[in-house]
C-alpha cells in the first residue's frame, strides 16, 4: 500500500513534468472549446440536435482527451519503460507488477478527469454552460469509458516490439478516431459510407455515452455503448495481462 | 564459511546458442565473488539466472538459502541487484528514486544515510538524465544496497566509465564487503577483477575455465616474469655470472633485464636486489614486470581478451 502510494505520486509528478502529455491533457482541450465558441458563439445548432455547440463539446472534448490519454499517455510511458530497462530495475526488487500498472492507472485516470473538470469549469464560467445529467451518471460514463481506453493503451504497448512503433501506431489511430467519431462535430454531416466506418470506431460509443449523459439521457439509452465499452474493458486486461512484458 | 550461493551443472540454451553450460561454483559469505571473461562468455545469463530473471534450462541454483525460480520474492526482499542494462525515468531526481524504492522492502536501509555514503548529497535534486556515468552507477549501487542486503550482484558496474569513476566505484565495493555483505560481481576487465576480488571464475564459451583467487591463478601460470633495472657502470662479469643463476639475462646498453619462471620461492626481484646491494653497485629504475590474469586467460584459451 505504501508503496502504491509512493508510485502514484511519483508518476503524477512524473507526468506533469513532461510538457507534452500535460498539455495535450489539460491544456488542448480548453484550446479547442474556446475555439468553437469563437466560430459558433453558443447558440442552440441543429447540428447538435438543438443543442448549444458548447453543451454538445464538452463531453466531445472529454473524449479526445480520453482517447489522448488512453492512446498515447499509457502506450508511451509503458512502452518507453520497457524499453529502456525502467520495468527492467523494478523486476529487480520485491515490487508486485500491479503496483506498477495501478499507479499508471490512477494517474492518467485523474489527469483526464482534471482535463474534464477544467472543460466543465471554462464551459461554465465563460459560456455559462448548465448541466442538467447526473454527476453519478456522468462520473460512472467517464469511468467506463476511460478505463476502455486505458487498456487498449496497454494492448498497443503490450503487443507492439519498440516505444517507436507503438508511438506511431497510437498517431494513426488517433486523427480519425477523434474526427470520424463525432467528438468535433456530428457524424450526420459525413457522407453515409464514412458515416458507417464511424461504427467501428471505439471512440464513437465514448462521444454516445458521455453526450447522452450530460445531455441528462439515462443509462437505460445507453445500452449497446456500454457494452461495446465494457467489452472492450475485459478485453483489454485479458489482452494486456497476456502480452504484458517486462523487458 | 557458509555458501551464499550455490550453484550446480547450470545451464541455459537460447535457440541452438549454449550461453551457459555446466557452470558450478559457490560464493563464500563476505566475500568479493568474481566473474570475468569476454563480452558474450555467459557471465550476464548466470548472473541473471541466480537473481531470478532467468529460467535455467538445467542445474540447481540455491541463492541466500532460496531457489531463485519458485521463491524470487523471498530473493528480491533480501537481495540487491545492480543491472548491466537498466535505467530510471529521465525526469526522476535522486532522492525520489531512493524514496520511490526505498517502499518497496519492508525493512529498508535510511537512504539518507547512503546519499551521503555514495555521495551523492549535493545530487540529491538532479534528474536521473542530468547525471554522469559514474553518478548513474553510485545511484544504482545505492538502490542494490536499500534492502539493506546479505548479497548484492554487480553486474559490469565499471562498463564505460573513465579510469578515475572506475578507481572510485572500486573503493564503494570495498566498502560495501567491510559491512559484512557478500559482493557477486561481473567484469570483463581483468585488472578489476584482479585488484577487487577475493575469487575469480574466468569464463569462457559458457564454461568455467578456472576458478581460484587471483594470486593462485597467476601463480599457476607457467609464465615469465622479469625484473628491469639500469647501471650506470655497466655489467661486471662478476654481477653477470651471479645472476645468471637466477635467471636469463638479456643487456641493451646500461638496462639489464632478468627473465625467469613466476611461481618461484624467494621473489625474483629480492634475490637480484639483494645481490646487487651485496656487491654494493649502483641501480636505477628498478621495475617488476609480472604475469597478470588477462595473461592467465590468454594460456588458459589461447586468445585475448581484449574487446
Amino acid at each position: 500500500m505504501k508503496s502504491l502510494l509512493k508510485m502514484t505520486w511519483m508518476e503524477a509528478k512524473l507526468y506533469l513534468r513532461e510538457p507534452v502529455p500535460a498539455f495535450f491533457t489539460l491544456v488542448f482541450p480548453l484550446l479547442y472549446l474556446f475555439l468553437f465558441g469563437i466560430i459558433s458563439g453558443n447558440e442552440p445548432t441543429p447540428q447538435f440536435g438543438g443543442l448549444r455547440t458548447i453543451d454538445a463539446s464538452i463531453p466531445g472534448l472529454t473524449a479526445v482527451i480520453i482517447c489522448i490519454t488512453g492512446l498515447m499517455s499509457t502506450t508511451m510511458t509503458m512502452s518507453i519503460y520497457r524499453e529502456n530497462g525502467i520495468l527492467r530495475r523494478l523486476r529487480t526488487t520485491p515490487v508486485n507488477p500491479l503496483v506498477v500498472l495501478a499507479a499508471q492507472v490512477i494517474v492518467v485516470f485523474v489527469m483526464t478527469a482534471l482535463g474534464m473538470l477544467l472543460l466543465i469549469a471554462a464551459g461554465m464560467l465563460v459560456y455559462h454552460v448548465t448541466f442538467e445529467g447526473d454527476a453519478f451518471s456522468l462520473l460512472g460514463g467517464f469511468t467506463l469509458s476511460s478505463l476502455s481506453f486505458f487498456a487498449l493503451g496497454f494492448i498497443l504497448a503490450g503487443i507492439m516490439p519498440t516505444a517507436r512503433s507503438a508511438w506511431v501506431v497510437g498517431m494513426v489511430l488517433l486523427y480519425p478516431m477523434m474526427l470520424l467519431s463525432g467528438a468535433f462535430f456530428t457524424v450526420d454531416i459525413l457522407p453515409a459510407a464514412v458515416r458507417k466506418v464511424s461504427a467501428f470506431i471505439p471512440l464513437t460509443y465514448v462521444v454516445n455515452l458521455l453526450r447522452g449523459l450530460w445531455t441528462g439521457q439515462p443509462w437505460g439509452d445507453h445500452l449497446l455503448d456500454i457494452g461495446v465499452l465494457a467489452g472492450m474493458l475485459v478485453l483489454g486486461v485479458i489482452v494486456s495481462v497476456k502480452t504484458f512484458r517486462w523487458e | 564459511m557458509d555458501a551464499i550461493v550455490q550453484v550446480e551443472g547450470l545451464r541455459k540454451v537460447y535457440g541452438a546458442t549454449v550461453a551457459v553450460d555446466e557452470v558450478s561454483f559457490e560464493v563464500r559469505e563476505g566475500e568479493i565473488f568474481g566473474m570475468v571473461g569476454p563480452n558474450g562468455a555467459g557471465k550476464t545469463t548466470t548472473i541473471e539466472c541466480l537473481e531470478g530473471l532467468r529460467k535455467p534450462d538445467a542445474g540447481t541454483v540455491r541463492v541466500l538459502g532460496v531457489d531463485p525460480q519458485r521463491d524470487g520474492q523471498t530473493l528480491r526482499e533480501h537481495a540487491g541487484m545492480q543491472l548491466q542494462q537498466s535505467n530510471l525515468p529521465d525526469r526522476m531526481k535522486v532522492w525520489e528514486a531512493l524514496d520511490l524504492y526505498a517502499s518497496f522492502y519492508s525493512k529498508a536501509a535510511d537512504w539518507k544515510v547512503l546519499l551521503l555514503q555514495l555521495g551523492l548529497e549535493e545530487k540529491r535534486n538532479a534528474p536521473f538524465s542530468k547525471l554522469s556515468g559514474g553518478q548513474k552507477q553510485r545511484l544504482f549501487i545505492a538502490l542494490a544496497l536499500l534492502p539493506d542486503p546479505q548479497l548484492v550482484f554487480l553486474d559490469e558496474l565499471t562498463t564505460g566509465l573513465d579510469p578515475q569513476a572506475r578507481h572510485a566505484i572500486w573503493d564503494l565495493v570495498r566498502d560495501v564487503r567491510l559491512r559484512g555483505k557478500t559482493v557477486l560481481l561481473t567484469t570483463h576487465f581483468m585488472e578489476e577483477a584482479e585488484r577487487l576480488c577475493d575469487r575469480v571464475a574466468i569464463l569462457d564459451h559458457g564454461r568455467i575455465v578456472a576458478l581460484d583467487t587471483p594470486a593462485a591463478l597467476i601463480h599457476s601460470l607457467k609464465a615469465e616474469e622479469r625484473v628491469i633495472f639500469n647501471l650506470d657502470g655497466g655489467l661486471s662479469t662478476e654481477l653477470e655470472r651471479a645472476l645468471s643463476t637466477v635467471g636469463r639475462l638479456e643487456v641493451q646498453g646500461g638496462q639489464v633485464t632478468v627473465h625467469a619462471q613466476n611461481g618461484r620461492k624467494v621473489p625474483l626481484v629480492s634475490e637480484v636486489v639483494s645481490m646487487l646491494t651485496g656487491q654494493g653497485i649502483a641501480f636505477r629504475d628498478l621495475r617488476t614486470e609480472q604475469p597478470n590474469l588477462e595473461d592467465v586467460f590468454l594460456s588458459l584459451t589461447g586468445r585475448e581478451m581484449r574487446e
